[in-house]
């Protein structure tokens, strides 16, 4: 009874997801604590209300008129203006919403990408391969991960994009975004999870190269991880403002820079346009959140426990 | 004769695939990790190192020349710029006002979701939910919420008689306001956090504490706390980087701008950053503001850690 509630040890077989959650068993415990009062029950759902709230209000406003976002009480239901409202916001022409999310799918689907294949590389080597000055280089990652890098070096890396003309550029906004150090830290701790070190000695032997194993071996077992790395980098970075802001312009806007153009210029009044943008802004997320939201969790909760 | 020859000629080949399979090993680890090193070296290191550069020289786009002028862009910001010590007292003063709370109520809510609940999932995911939102998103949203003729907290506040507040006028109010969208959005974030670290605190503890007569406050305070030290000292780090650097709450809540309301009463630390280089064009004192900010962040991550441990060492 006293050992049977502790976590599982990480688990080695290859094809294992680490985010498996273990089923609780009702009826077994010593510990009474872990009953919820009716107190904690309602402190929950309060919590739930409030973290709710906003979102449910954003769609209320974004189905009604301007006005319905002045009134007190405020208005709860639901109107039927949400797809009067959202084609009026996606045609446009000044509100350039449609630019705005082509660009962010452009710009956040590359940095995705192109972070889970540079943290997989990375994972990869750091969790299973012997090199000279890697526990060092590990460090090095680590440390990037405490520095605000976009924020201290800023101001030359915009003089940068400034020297080299690729203000309104793809790169611009991409490349800066590619220096992941959680990327790594997080599919070395996958790698070392799910891949035995015997597979990949089977492998050596057999003759693999380390790119083969690499491919054939560790990148089928890491799948369950490149998921979570890819949904957090991109929910991440769906989100990102301050360098898109810096380096595009509002010809060539991620879709925050356009929601921040109507909801501080022209339509800074119309706010069911300015809610309407919000909501179509926040769509991509919420559908990621809804269908990987276990992953989403479990990446979270596990992320951290790593550390 | 052909003998050695041939025999030669394996051996050649023999090493060569030898030293292929030695560059395997022993190189090819060092081009896995290159593609993060090469980008880190470009637009991490080389941007850190020039901001000291930058932040040594006057230079501005309306003198782009470059002139040293020692630490002056510095001592401009610490001294004679008010706007810069205030930006930093304010960013602290938010930070706190947003991190003490979300913590606790965090803790509260990590410890709700670690008891025995049906749809567990469901639970996490809710209270996570405002992570969808973007930080530009909240802002649109809760500047409403904040709004003084019609947002909905004075009107919640009238029914008790209060005459509309301007959230916006005074450092307190403005605060509160940007702290509550800090709050709002990463308070489920850093609850998932802790009901991990609570789900690795071994169950014999508690049962040992209830064969004791403590109950469930005594066990959460004695028990439970104290075992999470060192997730409570990671997350006050993370949340002071970026509490230090918050930017587009309280640019949101200025409708876009960076000034931070008519008497810079909310303007950040990074908002005085993007006001230097943008409306300014400053170089060199942007960069140099740059540098400081990391000097107080550094500053208070050390002294969070400090305070953690005491609070947590006398428990």
């Amino acid at each position: 009874m006293s050992t049977v509630l502790k976590p599982p040890a990480p688990a080695a077989a290859p094809t294992a997801p680490p985010s498996r959650k273990r089923p609780k068993r009702r009826g077994e415990s010593g510990a009474h604590v872990l009953e919820p009062t009716a107190l904690t029950r309602i402190g929950l759902i309060a919590v739930v209300v409030l973290s709710i709230f906003p979102l449910y209000w954003m769609i209320v406003i974004a189905s009604r008129t301007t006005s319905a976002a002045s009134k007190f009480p405020p208005v709860l239901i639901p109107g039927g203006n949400l797809g009067q409202n959202i084609e009026r916001a996606l045609t446009d022409p000044q509100a350039n919403l449609l630019l705005g999310l082509q660009n962010s799918f452009i710009i956040t689907g590359t940095v995705t990408l192109a972070v889970v294949l540079i943290s997989t590389l990375a994972g990869f080597a750091f969790a299973k391969l012997r090199f000279k000055g890697s526990k060092l280089l590990m460090f090095g990652v680590m440390a990037t991960m405490m520095v605000p890098l976009q924020h201290l070096g800023l101001v030359p890396l915009y003089l940068m994009m400034v020297k080299l003309d690729w203000l309104d550029t793809y790169q611009a906004a991409i490349l800066p975004f590619l220096v992941n150090g959680f990327g790594i830290f997080l599919m070395r701790q996958y790698t070392l999870q799910s891949v035995p070190d015997e597979i990949i000695e089977a492998a050596r032997i057999d003759g693999a190269t380390t790119f083969k194993i690499w491919w054939r071996i560790v990148l089928p077992a890491l799948r369950p991880g490149m998921v979570v790395l890819g949904l957090l980098t991109f929910m991440l970075n769906w989100n990102e403002f301050l360098w898109p802001f810096l380096v595009l312009s509002s010809e060539t806007p991620t879709i925050q820079l356009a929601i921040r153009q109507i909801s501080v210029g022209l339509y800074s009044t119309d706010l069911s346009m300015v809610f309407t943008g919000t909501l179509i802004s926040i769509i991509p997320i919420t559908i990621l959140f809804l269908i990987f939201g276990r992953q989403i969790v479990s990446g979270i909760m596990e992320g951290s426990t790593k550390q | 004769m052909t003998t050695a020859v041939d025999t030669a000629r394996t051996h050649r080949r023999r090493t060569f695939r030898n030293r292929l399979h030695q560059f395997d090993l022993k190189g090819v680890p060092y081009l896995f990790v290159a593609p993060f090193f090469l980008l880190f070296a470009v637009f991490g290191l080389f941007p850190m190192g020039y901001t000291v550069y930058a932040s040594l020289h006057e230079w501005s786009t309306r003198k782009p020349d470059q002139t040293f002028v020692g630490l002056d862009n510095y001592k401009f910001l610490l001294f004679e710029y008010e706007r810069f010590p205030w930006s930093i007292v304010n960013t602290l003063g938010m930070f706190v006002l947003a991190t003490i709370p979300q913590l606790i109520v965090a803790l509260l809510v990590a410890n709700a979701l670690n008891k025995r609940l049906r749809a567990q999932l469901t639970w996490r995911m809710l209270v996570l939910a405002p992570i969808v939102t973007s930080v530009v998103a909240v802002g649109v949203v809760f500047a409403r919420i904040w709004g003084q003729e019609y947002g909905m907290i004075n009107g919640f506040l009238g029914l008790f008689g209060v005459d509309n507040i301007n959230w916006q006028a005074e450092r307190w109010s403005s605060w509160t306001a940007i702290a509550s969208m800090v709050d709002w959005r990463w308070m489920g974030y850093n609850a998932l956090i802790f009901l991990a670290a609570m789900q690795t605190i071994p169950k014999q503890l508690y049962e040992a504490a209830a064969i004791d007569g403590a109950n469930s406050r005594q066990q959460f305070w004695n028990i439970t706390v104290p075992q999470l030290k060192p997730v409570i000292i990671f997350t006050t780090f993370i949340s002071t980087v970026g509490g230090m650097m918050l930017f587009v709450e309280p640019m949101m809540f200025s409708s876009g701008s960076f000034d931070g309301g008519s008497n810079g009463q909310f303007q950040t630390t990074s908002m005085v950053l993007i006001d230097l280089l943008r409306t300014y064009g400053n170089y060199g004192m942007s960069a140099a503001a740059g540098w400081l900010l990391f000097i107080v962040i550094v500053l208070l991550a050390g002294l969070n850690f400090l305070v953690v441990n005491r609070i947590q060492g006398n428990k």
